[in-house]
């Protein structure tokens, strides 16, 4: 097999709606056979780079070979080797589960016995048999997700696009999702994922780029864009608030100007470069009589890694009304 | 949010199901059959057949295409018909095949309105990555839409014939009927898919195919003959397509249809579907 090194080869990739620069000039590398995690807010432009990578609208400008074919000459080839789940759920509400995937199936050449068996098949394998027979508008959130990502894999694609895929889940569906995007990984199925959650690229992802205002503005392994940005946050939360001046006092003094106050007037919320630390400054409050009604590490927020990589906080952009 | 220690989730706490899915999973993506992809006919059936499966569950949708014409037929035979032609029998015999042509031109704007509303579903992306005719989910809808069609205008007989309507062409001229009346739609169609792609709302989709639907079924020889209208009007209707239509469903019924009359009939959806079926496509490609 001429299998290409890159599953994805873009440059200088760029759209824009009437005055709007969705995306202004986008490079990406990605190596097949991995999980790609592109990161952004509403509107950053990550659906409109999916949507012009998987021929669904062509670029102003720009370069883009998906699996080594362009994207702009060579579509149809593409669109063979490729499969889109979108932002919003790609399967059709009003027919059942089952006839969904048999549809699909059907346009992709399984007539008959064959459809049939492949679609029971994919019912199977996504825990979605006991509901195959009902309208989808009847299913939850997660069943949802998961005959869209089946409707996907009716013929196995090279790569995969999957477009914001736990946006609205619940965690639990969301736990199913991620083992499925891993499944796929490990059966060598190149996907592009996208997500507002760092978390989620964090888990799934070999490498992220972090997308704002249609640019790519930091690019890297997980590690090395939580070294740019800290590996997590500890928040905080205080018996009483007036402890808070005084737990804040002593917090920024070890640390620097990196605590935030938040809005409930017993939390706080301290960014660390270093996760080691979150041990001994709690030793340390505990030593000053400071009572802590609960504590939690976690990582930082998009807004938060946002903050860290431009100084600006995460802002709806206009592309978000017209998805 | 913030609650005590829940920092990341803990995989996969039930394992076993999550073992059996991991397998179920690599062993569905190790069967890469690829059967040989269908040509546009086929996928074109594969959507009539989404459109069947859509009637099925919300056969809702049938109900005004089935009520409309059964109001129409009744109320005008036996509101204008002894007025207009002297007797109610007289009059629908008339009147039967302007009914049939106007019912099934109205129908055509669900075409638009279906569209408008499925379009804006996540399915369409979908279509669109994959390998297949661009044209067939839109051509293969219209391909659905013959049920409905043709539901609407066997009412249309059904009812007139409880009234008292006769065929002259017997069933086989109401067989030709009902395939012209497919064609006029199908080619009309287009202008509807155009606006229905054009307009944010379902409703604006109604309003404007109204604006255009209205006077082209009104200012026509549906109701009456057009020799007793002034001068002007007549050479309107002269032009009018749906005008044609009717004449020719009319010349179908009696069996006097000759050719030239149907061909006249089907210029206009023809030039309309090489004006709008491009346009539609177009927009459709246009869509994001």
């Amino acid at each position: 097999m001429d299998a290409p090194q890159l599953a994805i080869e873009v440059t200088g990739l760029a759209k824009h709606f009437g005055k709007t620069r969705a995306v202004n000039g986008i490079d990406l590398r990605v190596r097949a056979g991995s999980v790609y995690g592109l990161l952004g807010p509403n509107g950053a432009g990550k659906t409109t780079t999916v949507r012009m990578l998987a021929t669904l609208i062509p670029p102003d400008s720009g370069n883009a070979h998906v699996l080594g074919l362009d994207v702009a000459t060579q579509a149809a080839e593409v669109r063979q080797r490729i499969s889109l789940t979108g932002q919003f759920a790609s399967v059709d509400e009003d027919l059942t589960g089952r006839e969904n995937l048999r549809l699909l199936a059907r346009l992709l050449g399984f007539h008959g016995r064959s459809g049939k068996a492949r679609a029971q098949q994919l019912l199977d394998a996504f825990d979605l048999s006991d509901a195959a027979d009902k309208q989808v508008k009847d299913y939850s959130g997660g069943m949802r997700r998961r005959l869209d990502i089946a409707s996907s894999l009716i013929v196995p694609p090279e790569l995969l696009f999957l477009d914001e895929p736990t946006t609205g889940l619940d965690p639990r569906s969301r736990n199913q999702v991620w083992d499925i995007v891993r499944s796929l990984a490990q059966a060598g199925t190149t996907v592009l994922l996208t997500t507002q959650y760092l978390e989620e690229a964090d888990q799934l992802a070999e490498r992220i780029a972090v997308i704002d205002h249609g640019r790519v503005i930091a690019e890297g392994t997980p590690a090395e864009l939580k070294r740019s940005v800290g590996s997590g946050v500890l928040r905080l939360r205080l018996v009483t608030p007036d402890d808070r001046p005084a737990a804040h006092q002593w917090l920024e003094q070890q640390l620097g100007s990196s605590v935030t106050l938040e809005a409930e007037p017993t939390s706080l919320s301290i960014q660390l470069s270093d996760t080691g630390r979150a041990a001994s400054l709690l030793s340390g409050l505990s030593n000053l009589g400071i009572a802590l009604a609960s504590f939690s590490m976690d990582q930082p927020s998009l807004d938060e890694v946002f903050l860290a990589l431009t100084g600006h906080h995460t802002e709806p952009a206009e592309e978000a009304l017209t998805p | 949010m913030t609650d005590a220690l829940n920092t990341s989730p803990t995989p996969g706490s039930a394992t076993t199901p999550g073992n059996r899915q991991r397998d179920a999973l690599a062993k569905l993506m190790a069967d890469r059959a690829r059967p040989t992809l269908p040509g546009p006919m086929s996928n074109i059936l594969t959507f009539g057949w989404r459109a069947l499966l859509k009637i099925k569950h919300v056969p809702e949708q049938l109900f005004d295409v089935l009520v409309t014409p059964i109001m129409f037929t009744v109320m005008f035979t036996y509101l204008f018909g002894g007025a207009l032609a002297g007797s109610t029998d007289a009059y629908l015999n008339f009147l039967l095949p302007g009914i049939l042509a106007q019912t099934v031109v109205f129908t055509t704007i669900y075409t638009g309105m279906t569209l408008n509303t499925d379009i804006h579903k996540g399915i369409y992306d979908r279509f669109k990555s994959m390998p297949v005719w661009h044209p067939s989910p839109l051509v293969g809808a219209m391909a659905g839409d013959v049920i409905r069609y043709t539901a609407s205008a066997v009412i249309v007989f059904f009812i007139g014939m409880i009234m008292g309507y006769r065929s002259e062409a017997g069933l086989f001229g109401i067989i030709q009927a009902v395939l012209l009346l497919n064609l006029f739609a199908f080619g009309i169609s287009w202008v509807f898919t155009t606006i229905g792609l054009l307009m944010r709302t379902p409703g604006a989709v109604m309003t404007l195919s109204w604006l255009f639907l209205m006077p082209v079924t009104f200012a026509s020889n549906i109701f009456v003959d057009p020799a007793t209208m002034p001068g002007w009007l007549q050479s309107v209707i002269s032009v009018n397509p749906v005008a044609h239509l009717v004449t020719a469903l009319r010349a179908v019924l009696e069996g006097s249809a000759t050719l030239p009359v149907i061909a006249i009939a089907l210029i206009a959806p023809a030039i309309l579907l090489a004006i709008f079926g491009p346009v539609t496509m177009l927009l459709y490609r246009r869509q994001r």
